[in-house]
């Protein structure tokens, strides 16, 4: 029997009050398709960055194809063959692709027809690419054709994925699958990381779960359950949240062709979106990252203003309204990123919540703050949301992510908006605290609040959303009821308008 | 030689510092780092250039110190900022006072001393050429190091793999980290390099144009090369441009008093001032022109979390 | 190998330290200038230090410093917390020194009780239009405020040289670049006998207090921060750059404009073309070194007024430099930034690498 690709002992991993990896071990086959499970914060990424040399382990041993592996920084790890594709793309939005590849390469393996090398390579995988171009003009799925090709030109024996389908559409991911299919026929082993069960059942070969840092099981995917995989992945039986049959009443949100011009040269333009979300309604809007979602939150929130009658909130026009009127007629919103747009991140709570609830809340009366009143609604959310903090003196970005996220979402529902508009509200946020976010939104649109859900996780949007729409190139499909729609439609409506996705332009 | 050729070849002798300044800022601000200490460091290397030159007799022993005394000044402002991430905006503050006042210190036993000024080098053949030759090739070797150091520094920026690397710190520290690039000692390489820019900019006033200390003699240079490099959109080819047009105008300046025009002199002085701010306003008022150019990391700190 | 670990919680022990910590770092670092110039470092530092604290004249003279510094740094300290960079103070005061002066002079021959006050409106609105034109050009043009503000005092200091060798100029001063002395009912009534402190200090204080209340009570105060950490969270909370933006400029320059009279017609009692002495660079100092807090503020400008003291009664005693007290004043700020890492990473000794987990 031949060594293992990659096989790692005891590996350890700790960080000032938490252990990140505790006593890892799994082994990789040549040519397997390896999937590492886990949920957000169980330690994938910490275990990966060690592989590729980017932290090194406390304790634990390495071997690669048998002979002991210490990368002490990347540049080891793909001298030995070891490549990796990022989560969050390691691209160089204003330097091109080929400038992009040269980059991730070692010096050595550089040669002068590089671009020739690009263009042969990504031809062979089916990954087409053009390697003069900025790579800040390119779709997100052709940006992560970028770090592929930059590792398989230097001809890796031992690939690592991390989470590289959540931002891909269905027929990218299928795309995606058929190259990683010929590397594996090439003999290159693959190490998949991914919290979606589903491609996991359907592409990988061996998984191994990880759980607070923890290896707490290995698997054949194909013959395990996506439920089984998700209890060994959260450790508990999963309660998915129910859609009860409701009557939805008048139409309380209408967005009549809005159309907006992009603010920013990366960004996307939004044209001639038009929706209704009624009373009780959740309206789930999909779409892979950078189409236009958070330029139609911002128009929703009113940080950026349209003309006044392309939105109406029950039937009164509101388009030309600011933030902070907005919100006063009770229609809230929620951004995507929670440090820095939804709460300033050196703040206490109780200040966090003066930005968004100062008006519907009392906290300002002729200019002056009203400070308890700040303080008491951070309480009352505090206890409301279940948000794990030691006091409402806490900055922001003390909290994890889950919480803070529960107390951004408390503040915006605790208003008892009538029209409720969020992006991403369980992006990076463990699967409990995601539970209660989604009841709460349940049970804001159940009390007679229409709720706009924007999100790229599709297993959100279809377990909580009623109603489905899916938004590419800044132009929205036609909402239909989410329990006519099939994963197919979704797919070729979020692939669609692919070719509107490369909206920025660079000089 | 007439008064056209005249004004041209002093207009370079009048933008050298400039070009020397603003060349070191548009490496610093490549690599994601605003340094607001240009005047500072500006200052610093004119007052040990000056005191190096006269002390050692050595202009070349001017030189050298002035930019070692901007390199060292701006490694103050490296290690604040890159290593205990201090706000930029502050630190290259705090660097512009310091320089001053360090520099008015070391001057002190030097004002009013004098050194010959560095002897102009005319380039065989290419001075012969008519009406250019003598505006272009009939300068001190300063003039030569600063158009050679311009090219040189585009060259590194757009076909060597370090100035690539450079670039890429600039553009998303993040990703340069991720990949395996020590993003701040390339900023401490390229802070230090900008530092010795500025000294030689300083030493030029000093050991060439005046040459004298006087006290506060960058009277501004500094931060007049910092609206240069946005003028330049962060080349090196179009800051030597800003720097030639902002020289021009201080030279005009200059004799439109000679003219015996019947205007306060303070009038004049004004012009590089009210010059910089027209030229920046206009550069800067296509927003999404402004953000493609500048370098995406540009000001902010650096930490390496992952 | 020692590295830096951000703390979850800033310290706030640490915030409060770090400024007296810089007060001992920047000494330290001084005692070591003294040494290498050649002068005994102890008695140098007694005479920069200690001397001033020592007789009431010098207290009062503190006074006179710290007035301008203070007024200034508490205009400046909102727009730095907002991440608006006014550098140009000086331009501002200056103007303001200009304009008041200028009323001063042209109700030369009047005497009355509205004449200081309405010195001080010229002056404060001198250097608001002042501080508007960065403003303008920011807001309409994108063009970056740093540099406009700062073109801006050079151009104010020659505009205020062209003044005074024309319009301004003393009809009956042989020619001397300066302006008339100001009468009586344009100076500044004086806050103790036989001293040139001014009740311009009362007005800082009130402002100082003002500043203290908008901070923590008022909705603009608010704005100012979240603008300044989050710009961003700042939109979503419905509050407009560009409002904070003109707000912190022209609040900048009215109060350093208010500075620039207090200076003509307090301690310099005329306009002469050395009136700007850097009041409007230092007060960036004393800005941060009082933590951009109201009340850090006030002990900051005294702070620092101690270094001009302390540089002049140097230079007198020992022959030293007066470009000592930029040295100083610069080591300040140096050493505040540095420390200030501290109340927001820890050290840590070992290979133990500072990261965070994530999964």
């Amino acid at each position: 029997m031949t060594a293992p690709r990659l096989e790692l002992t005891g590996v350890t991993k700790r960080f000032p009050g938490v252990i990140a990896n505790d006593d890892v071990a799994f082994s990789i086959a040549p040519g397997e398709m390896h999937a590492l499970l886990g949920e957000n914060g169980a330690g994938k990424s910490t275990l990966v960055k060690m592989i590729y040399g980017v932290m090194r382990p406390d304790a634990g041993a390495m071997r690669l194809d048998g002979e002991v592996y210490t990368p002490n920084r990347p540049f080891d790890a793909r001298t030995r063959g070891v490549g990796m594709v990022f989560q969050h793309f390691s691209l160089f939005e204003a330097l091109t692709v080929g400038e992009n590849v040269a980059l991730g390469m070692n010096a050595a393996d550089v040669g002068r027809d590089l671009n020739d090398q690009i263009v042969k390579v990504s031809d062979a995988y089916g990954l087409s690419l053009d390697p003069a171009r900025t790579v800040g003009s390119l779709s997100v799925g052709e940006r992560q054709r970028v770090e592929i090709v930059r590792c398989l030109l230097q001809n890796p024996r031992l690939l690592i994925m991390d989470e590289p389908t959540s931002v891909l559409t269905p027929q990218e991911v299928d795309d995606l699958f058929k190259t990683l299919r010929a590397l594996i026929a090439d003999g290159c082993s693959i190490l998949y990381i991914s919290h979606k069960l589903e491609e996991i059942r359907a592409h990988c070969d061996t998984a191994t779960v990880l759980r607070g840092g923890k290896v707490v099981g290995h698997c054949d995917p194909s013959k395990a359950t996506a439920r089984s995989l998700a209890e060994m992945m959260v450790g508990m039986e999963l309660a998915l949240p129910k859609k009860s049959a409701i009557d939805f009443g008048a139409a309380r949100l209408t967005v009549n062709n809005l159309s907006l011009p992009a603010d920013d040269p990366f960004g996307v333009s939004l044209h001639d979106i038009s929706f209704t979300v009624r009373a009780g309604e959740i309206l789930g809007i999909a779409g892979v990252a950078g189409n236009g979602q958070g330029e139609l939150l911002d128009a929703l929130s009113g940080e950026r203003t349209t003309q006044n009658d392309a939105i109406l909130l029950d039937q009164e026009p509101v388009g030309s309204v600011g933030p902070t009127d907005r919100r006063g007629l009770a229609f809230c919103a929620a951004p995507e990123e929670r440090l820095g747009h939804g709460a300033a991140p050196d703040m206490s709570l109780w200040e966090n919540t003066m930005l968004s609830a100062r008006s519907s809340q009392g906290m300002v009366h002729g200019g002056m703050l009203n400070l308890s009143a700040a303080k008491a609604f951070a309480a009352k959310i505090i206890s409301a949301f279940d948000v794990r903090t030691s006091g409402a003196d806490k900055h922001a970005r003390t909290l994890s992510g889950g919480n803070l996220q529960k107390f951004i979402i408390g503040r915006e529902i605790l208003q008892a908006p009538r029209v409720l508009a969020i992006l991403q509200p369980t992006w990076g946020v463990d699967a409990a605290a995601a539970a209660s976010i989604h009841r709460a939104i349940q049970e804001l649109a159940s009390n007679g609040a229409a709720v706009l859900l924007i999100s790229q996780d599709l297993d959100e949007l279809t377990a909580v959303s009623t109603t489905f729409a899916v938004i590419a190139g800044g132009r929205l499909s036609a909402p239909q009821p989410t329990d006519s729609i099939t994963v197919e439609e979704i797919g070729i409506l979020m692939g669609g308008t692919q070719q509107h996705t490369s909206a920025g332009t660079t000089s | 030689m007439d008064l056209l050729q005249a004004i041209l070849q002093g207009v370079i002798v009048a933008s050298t510092p400039l070009v020397f300044a603003a060349l070191g800022e548009v490496v610093t601000e490549r690599s994601g780092v605003l340094n607001l200490g240009v005047e500072g460091m500006m200052i610093m290397g004119a007052v040990a250039g000056f005191a190096i030159t006269l002390d050692s007799g050595s202009y070349f022993a001017g030189i050298l110190g002035a930019a070692l005394a901007g390199a060292l000044a701006a490694s103050v402002f490296g290690l604040l900022t890159q290593f205990l991430m201090s706000n930029q905006v502050a630190t290259g503050l705090a660097l512009t006072i310091f320089g001053l006042g360090v520099a008015a210190l070391i001057g002190q036993g030097y004002s009013g001393e004098t050194t010959p000024a560095l002897p102009v080098l005319p380039i065989p053949l290419l001075s012969e050429i008519p009406f250019i030759g003598p505006i272009l090739f009939v300068h001190d070797p300063l003039v030569y190091l600063s158009v050679v150091m311009v090219v040189g520094v585009t060259l590194f920026l757009n076909r060597t793999r370090a100035g690539l690397i450079l670039k890429a710190v600039g553009d998303n520290h993040d990703a340069a980290h991720a990949i395996g690039y020590r993003v701040v000692m390339v900023r401490m390489a390229a802070i230090a390099f900008g530092g010795a820019c500025a000294g030689l900019g300083g030493a030029y006033l000093s050991i060439v144009q005046t040459p004298l200390w006087v006290e506060n003699m960058t009277a501004g240079r500094g931060w007049i090369a910092l609206a240069i490099v946005v003028f330049s959109a962060w080349r090196p080819a179009r800051a030597l441009m800003g720097a030639y047009l902002f020289g021009g105008v201080t030279l005009i300046q200059l004799h439109i008093q000679g003219l015996g025009i019947e205007i306060a002199s303070q009038y004049l002085s004004m012009l590089p001032y009210l010059v910089t701010i027209l030229v920046l306003t206009v550069i800067s008022y296509d927003k999404t022109r402004a953000k493609l150019n500048a370098p995406a990391c540009l000001g902010r700190s650096f930490y390496a979390s992952s | 190998m020692i590295r830096l670990e951000p703390r979850k919680d800033v310290s706030p022990a640490m915030a409060y330290l770090a400024p007296a910590l810089a007060v001992l770092v920047t000494a330290c670092a001084g005692t070591l200038i003294f040494a290498a110039l050649g002068k005994d470092p102890i008695e140098a530092m007694r005479l920069f230090f200690i001397q001033p604290l020592g007789d009431w004249f010098s207290i009062s003279e503190m006074i006179v410093k710290a007035t301008p510094l203070i007024l200034i740094a508490i205009g400046l300290s909102f727009g730095f917390r907002a991440g608006v960079w006014n550098i140009g103070a000086e331009g501002q005061f200056t103007l303001g020194a200009l304009a008041g002066g200028a009323t001063a002079l042209a109700l030369y021959d009047v005497a009355g009780y509205w004449v200081l006050p309405l010195m001080c409106i010229t002056g404060a609105l001198a250097g608001m239009a002042w501080a508007a034109i960065p403003a303008l050009l920011r807001t309409r043009f994108n063009a970056n405020e740093i540099l406009v503000t700062l073109m801006l005092s050079y151009v104010a200091v020659l505009l205020l040289s062209v003044l005074i060798h024309g319009a301004l100029k003393d009809p009956e001063g042989m020619n001397f670049p300066e302006s008339r002395l100001f009468h009586d009912s344009a100076t500044l009534p004086i806050l103790f006998e036989g001293t040139r402190a001014h009740i311009g200090f009362l007005a800082a204080l009130a402002v100082v207090g003002i500043a203290w209340f908008t901070l923590g009570r008022h909705i603009f105060g608010f704005q100012v921060k979240v603008m300044g950490q989050a710009p961003r969270a700042a939109r979503f909370g419905g509050f407009i750059e560009n409002r904070v933006i003109w707000f912190s400029l022209l609040l900048s320059g009215a109060l350093a404009g208010l500075a620039g009279v207090f200076e003509a017609a307090g301690p310099v009692g005329q306009l002469v073309p050395a009136l700007p002495v850097g009041y409007g660079f230092t007060a960036i100092i004393v800005a941060f070194l009082g933590r951009l807090q109201p009340v850090g503020i006030v002990i900051a400008g005294f702070v620092m007024a101690l270094t001009y003291i302390g540089g002049e009664t140097a230079q007198i005693e020992m022959n030293l430099p007066s470009a000592i007290t930029g040295v100083f004043q610069g080591m300040f700020l140096f050493s505040l930034l540095g420390i200030d890492v501290f109340a927001r990473y820890r050290l840590r000794w070992g290979k133990s690498s500072a990261q965070t987990a994530k999964g």
